[in-house]
């Protein structure tokens, strides 16, 4: 029912808008089956403040392309191909493990790029950035305690950890893609040139790695197609879940 | 998971405002005390409660006993002249 956003900068932020709505809803998932209740409170308050940055975003994106959706449209009616989220944060939640290698491998990246697009030359994603630095900064935190710990833990919380590793790795190459969007927004100044942004999070994560004992992947498969709505599998139950209930009642409210 | 072996617990303490001293807020399990000062952030701090914390192993306390509290406590009781009622407080001191 939506037309894909011709201005480039409404489909960047529509992009990284997205990536925080959906690693939002995965984090909420664990909401009520954490390991431990400290736990619990504080995935959900990083799938919190994930929320509040995608809803500032939704905001700035549908104002540059004057369709003037609003924060419903687009997460409970646009369908899977309309989606723009990468594919590394659509991932299911698997063990703990899994959740928070995404998490390091995800808030790594996105605090290089709120980092960056904090001087942006568009004031409003650059104020959206200088707010969501801080809040990434402590999520980083976070998942790095829990990748020092689980990876140089007991031989099983290792085994997990770099089983984890190994299945989101090649999801990352696509967080450093180049297109025409990109292209675009990069010419613009709006956006940092994502290959800056690799060579940074290449050096962040390896440091992890290395403390954590783990072994960086050198798997050379990357698949991609996020950024243009083509998603993996899980992301389609994900969405019904999603949607479910504002699609059966439209306008239902608390 | 949160079992006292691999996550014990913690008494978690926190400063509301400059000036103030740190108070007992409640108790949380974590692996290690780095972990205990996150989880303490998340589950205490969520709504500007505080802008210090302290953790602090709850092994690490010794306290007082139920049955001790006669001996400890009751001969305090009868000593008003204790307590510094004869003092007049100046209106400008808030925290006393």
């Amino acid at each position: 029912m939506i037309a894909v956003a011709a201005d480039p900068a409404a489909v960047y932020a529509l992009r990284l808008a997205d990536d925080g709505l959906v690693l939002s809803h995965r984090l909420a998932q664990w909401s009520s089956r954490a390991p431990a209740l400290e736990e619990d409170v504080a995935l959900t308050n990083i799938a919190l403040d994930l929320l509040g940055q995608a809803r500032a975003l939704y905001a700035r994106s549908a104002e540059l392309d004057g369709s003037g959706r609003s924060e419903d449209d687009y997460a409970f009616l646009r369908d899977e191909r309309d989606f723009l989220n990468c594919l590394l944060v659509e991932q299911e939640n698997g063990d703990f493990a899994v959740t928070v290698m995404r998490q390091l491998l995800f808030s790594t990246f996105q605090l290089e790029a709120w980092t960056a697009l904090s001087e942006s030359s568009d004031m409003q994603i650059a104020a959206i950035a200088a707010k969501a630095v801080k809040e990434v900064t402590y999520h980083l935190d976070h998942a790095t305690q829990w990748t020092l710990r689980l990876g140089d833990g007991s031989a099983e919380s290792h085994v997990r950890t770099q089983a984890a590793l190994d299945q989101l790795w090649p999801y990352t190459a696509e967080l450093f893609e180049n297109d025409a969007v990109t292209r675009d927004v990069v010419a613009q100044g709006v956006a940092p040139d994502p290959e800056r942004l690799r060579m940074e999070w290449d050096a962040s994560v390896d440091h992890v790695l290395r403390q954590a004992t783990l072994e960086r992947p050198s798997t050379s498969w990357a698949p991609t197609g996020g950024r243009r709505g083509l998603h993996t599998e899980c992301f389609g139950y994900m969405l019904a879940e999603m949607q479910h209930l504002h699609r059966a009642h439209p306008g239902a409210q608390w | 998971m949160s079992d006292d072996v691999h996550e014990p617990l913690w008494e978690v303490f926190i400063r509301s405002r400059r000036g103030l001293s740190h108070n007992h807020v409640g108790s949380l399990h974590a692996p290690d005390a780095q972990m205990a000062l996150r989880n303490a952030r998340d589950v205490f701090t969520r709504r500007m409660e505080g802008i210090s914390i302290w953790v602090v192993p709850s092994a690490a306390i010794t306290a007082t006993s139920p049955e001790e509290r006669d001996p400890f406590f009751e001969p305090a009781a009868d000593k008003a002249y204790r307590h510094p009622t004869f003092y007049d407080i100046p209106k400008e001191v808030k925290q006393l």
